[in-house]
Protein backbone atom coordinates (compact mmCIF):
# COMPACT_ATOMS: atom_id res chain seq x y z
CA UNK A 1 0.00 0.00 0.00
CA UNK A 2 1.50 3.31 -0.99
CA UNK A 3 1.94 6.21 1.37
CA UNK A 4 -0.34 9.29 1.05
CA UNK A 5 0.59 12.00 3.61
CA UNK A 6 -2.43 13.82 4.98
CA UNK A 7 -1.00 17.35 4.81
CA UNK A 8 -0.47 17.46 1.02
CA UNK A 9 -2.71 18.07 -1.99
CA UNK A 10 -2.75 15.81 -5.02
CA UNK A 11 -3.50 15.67 -8.75
CA UNK A 12 -5.08 12.88 -10.75
CA UNK A 13 -1.77 12.61 -12.62
CA UNK A 14 0.01 11.64 -9.35
CA UNK A 15 1.81 14.86 -8.42
CA UNK A 16 1.75 16.18 -4.86
CA UNK A 17 1.80 19.80 -3.67
CA UNK A 18 3.06 21.10 -0.32
CA UNK A 19 2.33 24.70 0.67
CA UNK A 20 5.34 26.19 2.44
CA UNK A 21 5.04 28.89 5.17
CA UNK A 22 5.99 31.69 2.73
CA UNK A 23 3.16 30.76 0.36
CA UNK A 24 5.40 29.08 -2.22
CA UNK A 25 4.74 25.43 -3.08
CA UNK A 26 6.89 22.33 -3.41
CA UNK A 27 5.93 19.75 -6.03
CA UNK A 28 6.89 16.12 -6.54
CA UNK A 29 5.45 12.79 -7.63
CA UNK A 30 3.65 10.45 -5.26
CA UNK A 31 4.82 7.21 -3.73
CA UNK A 32 2.30 5.41 -5.92
CA UNK A 33 3.80 7.05 -9.03
CA UNK A 34 7.42 6.24 -8.17
CA UNK A 35 6.51 2.66 -7.39
CA UNK A 36 4.70 2.27 -10.71
CA UNK A 37 7.61 3.81 -12.62
CA UNK A 38 10.28 1.68 -10.97
CA UNK A 39 13.88 2.81 -10.49
CA UNK A 40 14.34 6.38 -11.70
CA UNK A 41 17.43 6.91 -13.86
CA UNK A 42 17.09 10.49 -15.16
CA UNK A 43 15.18 13.54 -14.01
CA UNK A 44 14.92 16.79 -15.92
CA UNK A 45 13.88 19.72 -13.72
CA UNK A 46 12.72 23.14 -15.00
CA UNK A 47 14.91 26.24 -15.11
CA UNK A 48 14.53 28.78 -12.32
CA UNK A 49 12.42 31.70 -13.46
CA UNK A 50 10.40 29.71 -15.99
CA UNK A 51 6.69 30.53 -16.12
CA UNK A 52 4.43 27.51 -16.11
CA UNK A 53 0.67 27.23 -16.46
CA UNK A 54 -1.36 24.70 -14.50
CA UNK A 55 -1.25 21.43 -16.42
CA UNK A 56 1.99 22.24 -18.28
CA UNK A 57 4.62 19.53 -18.55
CA UNK A 58 7.29 21.05 -16.31
CA UNK A 59 9.67 18.13 -15.66
CA UNK A 60 10.49 14.70 -17.01
CA UNK A 61 11.08 11.63 -14.90
CA UNK A 62 12.60 8.69 -16.67
CA UNK A 63 12.74 5.24 -15.12
CA UNK A 64 14.13 1.90 -16.28
CA UNK A 65 10.66 1.33 -17.67
CA UNK A 66 9.43 4.59 -19.21
CA UNK A 67 9.73 8.35 -19.52
CA UNK A 68 6.88 10.39 -18.03
CA UNK A 69 6.06 14.07 -17.95
CA UNK A 70 5.41 15.73 -14.65
CA UNK A 71 2.54 18.20 -14.94
CA UNK A 72 2.55 21.35 -12.88
CA UNK A 73 -0.48 21.24 -10.57
CA UNK A 74 -0.51 25.05 -10.41
CA UNK A 75 0.50 28.00 -12.53
CA UNK A 76 3.39 30.16 -11.37
CA UNK A 77 7.07 30.99 -11.56
CA UNK A 78 9.69 28.32 -10.93
CA UNK A 79 11.75 29.24 -7.87
CA UNK A 80 14.02 26.20 -8.00
CA UNK A 81 14.45 22.75 -9.45
CA UNK A 82 15.91 20.03 -7.23
CA UNK A 83 19.47 19.88 -8.55
CA UNK A 84 20.33 16.83 -6.42
CA UNK A 85 18.17 14.74 -8.74
CA UNK A 86 20.68 15.19 -11.57
CA UNK A 87 23.11 12.84 -9.83
CA UNK A 88 20.69 11.05 -7.50
CA UNK A 89 17.43 10.39 -9.33
CA UNK A 90 16.85 7.53 -6.88
CA UNK A 91 15.94 10.11 -4.21
CA UNK A 92 12.48 10.08 -5.77
CA UNK A 93 12.23 6.33 -5.16
CA UNK A 94 13.66 6.53 -1.67
CA UNK A 95 11.90 9.65 -0.37
CA UNK A 96 9.23 10.84 -2.79
CA UNK A 97 7.68 13.38 -0.38
CA UNK A 98 10.97 14.68 1.06
CA UNK A 99 14.39 14.74 -0.59
CA UNK A 100 12.76 13.64 -3.84
CA UNK A 101 10.90 16.93 -4.38
CA UNK A 102 11.16 18.08 -8.01
CA UNK A 103 10.47 21.83 -8.10
CA UNK A 104 9.41 24.84 -6.05
CA UNK A 105 6.97 27.32 -7.48
CA UNK A 106 5.65 30.78 -6.60
CA UNK A 107 2.01 30.27 -7.50
CA UNK A 108 0.18 32.90 -9.50
CA UNK A 109 -2.99 32.21 -7.52
CA UNK A 110 -2.26 31.87 -3.80
CA UNK A 111 -5.38 29.80 -3.09
CA UNK A 112 -5.00 27.47 -6.08
CA UNK A 113 -3.90 24.39 -4.21
CA UNK A 114 -7.12 24.31 -2.19
CA UNK A 115 -8.89 23.19 -5.37
CA UNK A 116 -6.70 20.09 -5.70
CA UNK A 117 -7.65 16.71 -4.21
CA UNK A 118 -6.98 16.10 -0.55
CA UNK A 119 -5.24 12.97 0.71
CA UNK A 120 -8.46 11.00 1.28
CA UNK A 121 -9.67 11.61 -2.26
CA UNK A 122 -6.29 10.74 -3.77
CA UNK A 123 -5.92 7.60 -1.64
CA UNK A 124 -9.33 6.48 -2.86
CA UNK A 125 -8.32 7.10 -6.45
CA UNK A 126 -5.10 5.11 -6.08
CA UNK A 127 -6.94 2.26 -4.37
CA UNK A 128 -9.22 2.04 -7.40
CA UNK A 129 -6.31 1.76 -9.88
CA UNK B 1 -3.82 -14.94 -16.64
CA UNK B 2 -1.57 -17.97 -16.11
CA UNK B 3 0.52 -18.39 -12.98
CA UNK B 4 3.70 -20.33 -12.39
CA UNK B 5 4.28 -22.70 -9.47
CA UNK B 6 6.18 -19.85 -7.78
CA UNK B 7 3.41 -17.24 -8.00
CA UNK B 8 2.69 -17.26 -4.24
CA UNK B 9 6.42 -16.74 -3.54
CA UNK B 10 6.44 -13.68 -5.78
CA UNK B 11 3.38 -12.16 -4.14
CA UNK B 12 4.75 -12.82 -0.65
CA UNK B 13 8.05 -11.19 -1.62
CA UNK B 14 6.23 -8.02 -2.69
CA UNK B 15 6.81 -8.42 -6.41
CA UNK B 16 5.26 -6.00 -8.86
CA UNK B 17 3.50 -8.30 -11.33
CA UNK B 18 2.93 -7.74 -15.03
CA UNK B 19 1.31 -9.59 -17.89
CA UNK B 20 4.10 -11.24 -19.86
CA UNK B 21 2.88 -13.35 -22.77
CA UNK B 22 -0.30 -14.16 -20.87
CA UNK B 23 1.54 -14.99 -17.63
CA UNK B 24 1.36 -13.03 -14.40
CA UNK B 25 5.09 -12.52 -13.83
CA UNK B 26 7.28 -10.47 -11.45
CA UNK B 27 8.85 -7.43 -13.15
CA UNK B 28 10.76 -6.54 -9.98
CA UNK B 29 10.74 -7.11 -6.23
CA UNK B 30 11.45 -3.48 -5.36
CA UNK B 31 14.51 -2.33 -7.26
CA UNK B 32 15.25 -3.59 -10.73
CA UNK B 33 18.69 -1.96 -10.67
CA UNK B 34 19.73 -3.68 -7.43
CA UNK B 35 18.52 -6.99 -8.84
CA UNK B 36 20.61 -6.34 -11.95
CA UNK B 37 23.73 -5.66 -9.88
CA UNK B 38 23.12 -8.80 -7.79
CA UNK B 39 23.44 -10.89 -10.94
CA UNK B 40 26.55 -9.08 -12.20
CA UNK B 41 28.29 -9.20 -8.80
CA UNK B 42 26.92 -12.19 -6.89
CA UNK B 43 23.91 -14.34 -7.74
CA UNK B 44 20.29 -13.77 -8.67
CA UNK B 45 17.43 -16.06 -9.63
CA UNK B 46 14.58 -15.76 -12.08
CA UNK B 47 11.37 -17.70 -12.33
CA UNK B 48 11.28 -18.53 -16.03
CA UNK B 49 8.60 -21.20 -15.78
CA UNK B 50 6.55 -19.31 -18.34
CA UNK B 51 8.98 -20.52 -20.98
CA UNK B 52 8.02 -23.88 -22.39
CA UNK B 53 10.13 -27.02 -22.52
CA UNK B 54 9.11 -29.39 -25.30
CA UNK B 55 10.39 -32.95 -25.51
CA UNK B 56 10.79 -34.47 -28.94
CA UNK B 57 11.21 -38.21 -29.01
CA UNK B 58 11.61 -40.82 -31.72
CA UNK B 59 14.11 -42.14 -34.21
CA UNK B 60 13.37 -39.34 -36.67
CA UNK B 61 14.01 -36.44 -34.27
CA UNK B 62 17.42 -35.40 -35.56
CA UNK B 63 16.21 -35.45 -39.15
CA UNK B 64 13.18 -33.38 -38.16
CA UNK B 65 15.31 -30.78 -36.36
CA UNK B 66 17.72 -30.56 -39.28
CA UNK B 67 14.79 -29.40 -41.38
CA UNK B 68 13.10 -27.27 -38.68
CA UNK B 69 16.07 -25.23 -37.43
CA UNK B 70 18.25 -22.65 -39.19
CA UNK B 71 21.24 -23.64 -37.09
CA UNK B 72 22.75 -27.03 -37.85
CA UNK B 73 21.64 -29.76 -35.46
CA UNK B 74 24.65 -31.69 -36.81
CA UNK B 75 26.75 -29.49 -34.52
CA UNK B 76 25.29 -31.45 -31.60
CA UNK B 77 27.48 -34.54 -31.44
CA UNK B 78 28.03 -34.89 -27.68
CA UNK B 79 25.01 -35.75 -25.47
CA UNK B 80 24.04 -32.85 -23.24
CA UNK B 81 25.23 -30.17 -25.66
CA UNK B 82 22.89 -27.25 -26.37
CA UNK B 83 22.41 -25.20 -29.51
CA UNK B 84 20.75 -21.79 -29.98
CA UNK B 85 18.72 -21.48 -33.15
CA UNK B 86 15.94 -19.69 -34.96
CA UNK B 87 12.98 -21.58 -36.35
CA UNK B 88 11.94 -19.98 -39.62
CA UNK B 89 8.97 -19.71 -41.94
CA UNK B 90 9.51 -20.59 -45.58
CA UNK B 91 9.98 -16.87 -46.35
CA UNK B 92 12.77 -16.59 -43.77
CA UNK B 93 10.72 -14.79 -41.10
CA UNK B 94 11.55 -15.84 -37.55
CA UNK B 95 8.83 -17.95 -35.89
CA UNK B 96 10.82 -18.12 -32.66
CA UNK B 97 14.30 -18.44 -31.24
CA UNK B 98 14.99 -21.39 -28.98
CA UNK B 99 17.53 -23.61 -27.32
CA UNK B 100 17.70 -27.29 -28.18
CA UNK B 101 19.43 -29.83 -25.94
CA UNK B 102 20.69 -33.11 -27.39
CA UNK B 103 19.98 -35.71 -24.70
CA UNK B 104 20.21 -38.91 -26.72
CA UNK B 105 19.58 -39.90 -30.32
CA UNK B 106 15.90 -40.40 -29.56
CA UNK B 107 15.38 -37.46 -27.24
CA UNK B 108 15.92 -33.75 -27.80
CA UNK B 109 14.50 -31.03 -25.57
CA UNK B 110 13.56 -27.58 -26.87
CA UNK B 111 12.98 -24.49 -24.74
CA UNK B 112 10.84 -21.86 -26.45
CA UNK B 113 9.47 -18.44 -25.53
CA UNK B 114 6.28 -18.09 -23.49
CA UNK B 115 4.35 -15.88 -25.88
CA UNK B 116 5.07 -18.07 -28.89
CA UNK B 117 4.81 -21.52 -27.29
CA UNK B 118 1.36 -22.43 -28.63
CA UNK B 119 2.24 -21.25 -32.12
CA UNK B 120 5.55 -23.14 -32.00
CA UNK B 121 3.91 -26.35 -30.83
CA UNK B 122 1.35 -26.22 -33.64
CA UNK B 123 4.10 -25.56 -36.19
CA UNK B 124 6.38 -28.32 -34.93
CA UNK B 125 3.48 -30.82 -34.74
CA UNK B 126 2.69 -30.15 -38.36
CA UNK B 127 6.26 -31.07 -39.34
CA UNK B 128 6.69 -33.84 -36.76
CA UNK B 129 3.72 -36.02 -37.62
CA UNK B 130 5.03 -37.35 -40.94
CA UNK B 131 8.47 -37.78 -39.34
CA UNK B 132 7.11 -40.11 -36.65
CA UNK B 133 8.35 -37.87 -33.86
CA UNK B 134 6.31 -37.43 -30.69
CA UNK B 135 6.02 -34.02 -29.10
CA UNK B 136 5.36 -33.42 -25.41
CA UNK B 137 5.07 -29.89 -23.96
CA UNK B 138 6.43 -30.11 -20.40
CA UNK B 139 4.09 -27.77 -18.56
CA UNK B 140 4.60 -30.06 -15.55
CA UNK B 141 8.09 -28.56 -15.13
CA UNK B 142 9.02 -25.29 -13.45
CA UNK B 143 12.12 -23.45 -14.63
CA UNK B 144 14.49 -21.39 -12.51
CA UNK B 145 17.53 -19.52 -13.87
CA UNK B 146 20.27 -18.82 -11.32
CA UNK B 147 22.86 -16.45 -12.72
CA UNK B 148 25.94 -14.60 -11.56
CA UNK B 149 29.58 -15.21 -10.62
CA UNK B 150 28.51 -16.99 -7.40
CA UNK B 151 25.53 -18.80 -8.92
CA UNK B 152 27.06 -22.22 -9.45
CA UNK B 153 28.68 -22.31 -6.02
CA UNK B 154 25.39 -21.45 -4.37
CA UNK B 155 23.24 -23.79 -6.43
CA UNK B 156 25.29 -27.00 -6.36
CA UNK B 157 24.72 -28.03 -2.71
CA UNK B 158 20.99 -27.40 -3.10
CA UNK B 159 20.51 -29.77 -6.02
CA UNK B 160 19.22 -33.30 -5.41
CA UNK B 161 22.24 -35.54 -4.67
CA UNK B 162 21.70 -37.37 -7.94
CA UNK B 163 22.26 -34.10 -9.86
CA UNK B 164 25.29 -32.72 -8.07
CA UNK B 165 28.14 -34.59 -9.73
CA UNK B 166 26.73 -34.13 -13.21
CA UNK B 167 25.96 -30.45 -12.65
CA UNK B 168 29.35 -29.59 -11.19
CA UNK B 169 31.12 -31.06 -14.22
CA UNK B 170 28.97 -29.32 -16.83
CA UNK B 171 30.76 -27.41 -19.56
CA UNK B 172 29.38 -24.12 -20.82
CA UNK B 173 26.24 -24.68 -22.90
CA UNK B 174 25.75 -28.25 -21.70
CA UNK B 175 22.85 -29.73 -19.75
CA UNK B 176 22.27 -32.94 -17.85
CA UNK B 177 19.05 -34.73 -16.94
CA UNK B 178 18.96 -36.29 -13.47
CA UNK B 179 15.73 -38.02 -12.52
CA UNK B 180 12.91 -35.59 -13.19
CA UNK B 181 15.30 -32.64 -12.92
CA UNK B 182 17.39 -31.09 -15.65
CA UNK B 183 20.33 -28.79 -15.00
CA UNK B 184 21.98 -26.74 -17.76
CA UNK B 185 24.88 -24.32 -17.75
CA UNK B 186 23.05 -21.79 -19.88
CA UNK B 187 21.43 -18.43 -19.33
CA UNK B 188 20.32 -15.09 -20.69
CA UNK B 189 22.40 -12.62 -18.70
CA UNK B 190 26.02 -12.83 -19.90
CA UNK B 191 27.04 -14.37 -16.58
CA UNK B 192 27.84 -17.94 -15.63
CA UNK B 193 25.11 -19.95 -13.96
CA UNK B 194 22.50 -22.63 -14.34
CA UNK B 195 19.04 -22.98 -15.78
CA UNK B 196 17.21 -25.66 -13.86
CA UNK B 197 14.02 -27.49 -14.79
CA UNK B 198 12.29 -29.39 -12.02
CA UNK B 199 8.87 -30.82 -11.19
CA UNK B 200 6.54 -27.89 -10.46
CA UNK B 201 5.69 -29.35 -7.06
CA UNK B 202 9.32 -29.09 -5.94
CA UNK B 203 9.85 -25.55 -7.17
CA UNK B 204 8.75 -23.73 -4.02
CA UNK B 205 11.15 -25.61 -1.72
CA UNK B 206 14.03 -25.14 -4.15
CA UNK B 207 13.32 -21.40 -4.54
CA UNK B 208 13.16 -20.93 -0.77
CA UNK B 209 16.42 -22.83 -0.29
CA UNK B 210 18.13 -20.64 -2.89
CA UNK B 211 16.83 -17.53 -1.18
CA UNK B 212 18.16 -18.78 2.17
CA UNK B 213 21.54 -19.30 0.50
CA UNK B 214 21.60 -15.61 -0.43
CA UNK B 215 20.43 -15.83 -4.04
CA UNK B 216 18.40 -12.70 -4.77
CA UNK B 217 15.02 -13.02 -6.50
CA UNK B 218 15.10 -10.96 -9.70
CA UNK B 219 12.26 -9.94 -11.97
CA UNK B 220 11.85 -9.78 -15.71
CA UNK B 221 12.91 -6.11 -15.63
CA UNK B 222 16.44 -7.02 -14.58
CA UNK B 223 16.39 -9.97 -16.95
CA UNK B 224 15.80 -7.51 -19.80
CA UNK B 225 18.60 -5.09 -18.85
CA UNK B 226 20.98 -8.03 -18.31
CA UNK B 227 20.25 -9.66 -21.65
CA UNK B 228 20.57 -6.34 -23.46
CA UNK B 229 23.96 -5.66 -21.87
CA UNK B 230 24.92 -9.20 -22.86
CA UNK B 231 23.97 -8.47 -26.48
CA UNK B 232 21.22 -11.06 -26.64
CA UNK B 233 18.11 -10.63 -28.75
CA UNK B 234 14.58 -10.69 -27.43
CA UNK B 235 11.97 -12.31 -29.65
CA UNK B 236 9.15 -9.90 -30.48
CA UNK B 237 11.43 -6.87 -30.02
CA UNK B 238 14.55 -7.56 -32.04
CA UNK B 239 13.13 -10.09 -34.47
CA UNK B 240 9.78 -11.57 -35.40
CA UNK B 241 8.03 -13.20 -38.35
CA UNK B 242 8.50 -10.06 -40.45
CA UNK B 243 12.31 -10.11 -40.50
CA UNK B 244 15.00 -12.64 -41.29
CA UNK B 245 17.82 -13.65 -38.94
CA UNK B 246 20.27 -12.02 -41.38
CA UNK B 247 18.73 -8.63 -40.54
CA UNK B 248 18.57 -9.46 -36.83
CA UNK B 249 22.23 -9.92 -35.96
CA UNK B 250 21.73 -13.68 -36.01
CA UNK B 251 23.63 -14.70 -39.16
CA UNK B 252 26.03 -16.55 -36.85
CA UNK B 253 23.22 -18.93 -35.93
CA UNK B 254 22.33 -19.79 -39.53
CA UNK B 255 24.16 -22.52 -41.45
CA UNK B 256 23.55 -22.04 -45.17
CA UNK B 257 26.50 -24.02 -46.48
CA UNK B 258 26.22 -27.72 -47.18
CA UNK B 259 23.45 -29.98 -48.41
CA UNK B 260 21.18 -29.73 -45.40
CA UNK B 261 17.84 -28.25 -46.43
CA UNK B 262 15.80 -26.41 -43.84
CA UNK B 263 12.62 -24.39 -43.87
CA UNK B 264 13.55 -20.85 -44.91
CA UNK B 265 16.92 -21.78 -46.43
CA UNK B 266 16.01 -20.84 -50.01
CA UNK B 267 14.75 -17.43 -48.89
CA UNK B 268 17.92 -16.73 -46.90
CA UNK B 269 20.18 -17.79 -49.78
CA UNK B 270 18.30 -15.38 -52.04
CA UNK B 271 18.62 -12.64 -49.43
CA UNK B 272 22.32 -13.31 -49.00
CA UNK B 273 22.94 -13.13 -52.75
CA UNK B 274 21.47 -9.63 -53.02
CA UNK B 275 22.75 -8.66 -49.58
CA UNK B 276 20.41 -7.92 -46.68
CA UNK B 277 19.09 -4.34 -46.74
CA UNK B 278 19.35 -3.80 -43.00
CA UNK B 279 21.39 -4.92 -40.04
CA UNK B 280 20.89 -5.00 -36.30
CA UNK B 281 23.48 -2.98 -34.40
CA UNK B 282 24.20 -1.99 -30.84
CA UNK B 283 23.79 1.66 -29.83
CA UNK B 284 25.37 3.60 -27.01
CA UNK B 285 23.59 6.87 -26.28
CA UNK B 286 26.11 9.69 -25.80
CA UNK B 287 23.86 12.02 -23.80
CA UNK B 288 21.37 11.77 -20.98
CA UNK B 289 18.17 9.99 -21.88
CA UNK B 290 17.00 6.45 -22.48
CA UNK B 291 16.69 4.55 -25.75
CA UNK B 292 13.32 2.80 -26.08
CA UNK B 293 11.80 0.43 -28.65
CA UNK B 294 10.40 2.09 -31.78
CA UNK B 295 12.35 5.35 -31.48
CA UNK B 296 13.40 6.62 -34.89
CA UNK B 297 17.07 6.36 -35.81
CA UNK B 298 18.45 9.01 -38.15
CA UNK B 299 21.74 8.86 -40.06
CA UNK B 300 23.01 11.22 -42.75
CA UNK B 301 19.94 13.41 -42.42
CA UNK B 302 17.49 10.71 -43.48
CA UNK B 303 15.23 8.45 -41.46
CA UNK B 304 17.06 5.23 -41.48
CA UNK B 305 15.94 2.85 -38.85
CA UNK B 306 14.34 2.04 -35.57
CA UNK B 307 15.40 1.12 -32.07
CA UNK B 308 14.25 -2.45 -31.43
CA UNK B 309 15.25 -2.66 -27.75
CA UNK B 310 16.50 0.05 -25.47
CA UNK B 311 17.13 0.55 -21.81
CA UNK B 312 19.24 2.20 -19.17
CA UNK B 313 22.27 0.02 -18.55
CA UNK B 314 22.94 -0.22 -14.82
CA UNK B 315 26.49 -1.46 -15.44
CA UNK B 316 27.45 1.28 -17.92
CA UNK B 317 25.23 3.92 -16.28
CA UNK B 318 24.35 4.95 -19.81
CA UNK B 319 21.56 4.08 -22.16
CA UNK B 320 22.12 1.23 -24.60
CA UNK B 321 20.02 -0.49 -27.20
CA UNK B 322 19.74 -2.36 -30.46
CA UNK B 323 18.54 -0.76 -33.68
CA UNK B 324 17.72 -2.07 -37.13
CA UNK B 325 19.40 0.27 -39.64
CA UNK B 326 20.47 0.22 -43.31
CA UNK B 327 23.62 -1.87 -43.87
CA UNK B 328 25.52 1.22 -44.98
CA UNK B 329 25.10 2.87 -41.56
CA UNK B 330 28.50 3.85 -40.15
CA UNK B 331 29.52 4.49 -36.57
CA UNK B 332 27.36 7.40 -35.57
CA UNK B 333 23.62 8.09 -35.70
CA UNK B 334 21.01 10.24 -33.99
CA UNK B 335 17.96 8.91 -32.20
CA UNK B 336 14.70 10.81 -31.92
CA UNK B 337 14.00 10.79 -28.19
CA UNK B 338 10.81 12.58 -27.35
CA UNK B 339 11.29 15.02 -30.22
CA UNK B 340 14.98 15.67 -29.68
CA UNK B 341 17.71 14.22 -31.87
CA UNK B 342 20.32 12.75 -29.56
CA UNK B 343 23.71 11.42 -30.73
CA UNK B 344 24.48 7.73 -30.35
CA UNK B 345 27.44 5.60 -31.31
CA UNK B 346 27.10 2.32 -33.17
CA UNK B 347 28.90 -0.39 -31.22
CA UNK B 348 29.35 -4.11 -31.51
CA UNK B 349 27.54 -6.03 -28.73
CA UNK B 350 27.97 -7.42 -26.15
CA UNK B 351 28.12 -4.34 -23.94
CA UNK B 352 28.97 -6.41 -20.85
CA UNK B 353 30.19 -9.98 -20.45
CA UNK B 354 31.05 -11.74 -17.19
CA UNK B 355 30.83 -8.50 -15.25
CA UNK B 356 33.21 -6.61 -17.56
CA UNK B 357 32.37 -3.65 -19.77
CA UNK B 358 33.18 -4.60 -23.37
CA UNK B 359 32.56 -1.30 -25.19
CA UNK B 360 34.44 1.96 -25.08
CA UNK B 361 32.47 4.59 -23.14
Amino acid sequence: MSEVPGDLRYTKSHEWVRTLPDGSVEIGITDHAQSALGDLVFVEVPQTGRLVAAGDACAVVESVKAASDVYSPLGGTVLAGNESLATQPELINQDPYGQGWILRLKPTDAGGSAELQDAAAYAAEVAGD
Amino acid sequence: MRRTALYDQHVAAGARLVDFGGWDMPVNYGSQIEEHHAVRRDAGMFDVSHMCAIDLRGAGTRVLLARLLANDIGRLTVPGKALYSCMLRADGGVIDDLIVYFLDEHWFRLVVNAGTAEKDIAWIREQARPAGVSLTPRRDLAMVAVQGPQARTKVLPLLPPACQAGASGLGIFFGTPCGEWFVARTGYTGEDGFEIMLPAGEAMAFWNALQSAGVRPCGLGARDTLRLEAGMNLYGNDMDEGVSPLESGLAWTVVLDGDRDFIGKAALIAERSTGPARKLVGLLLLERGVLRSHQRVVADGADSGEVTSGTFSPTLERSIGFARVPVATRDSVHVDIRGRLMPARVVKPPFVRNGKIMVEL
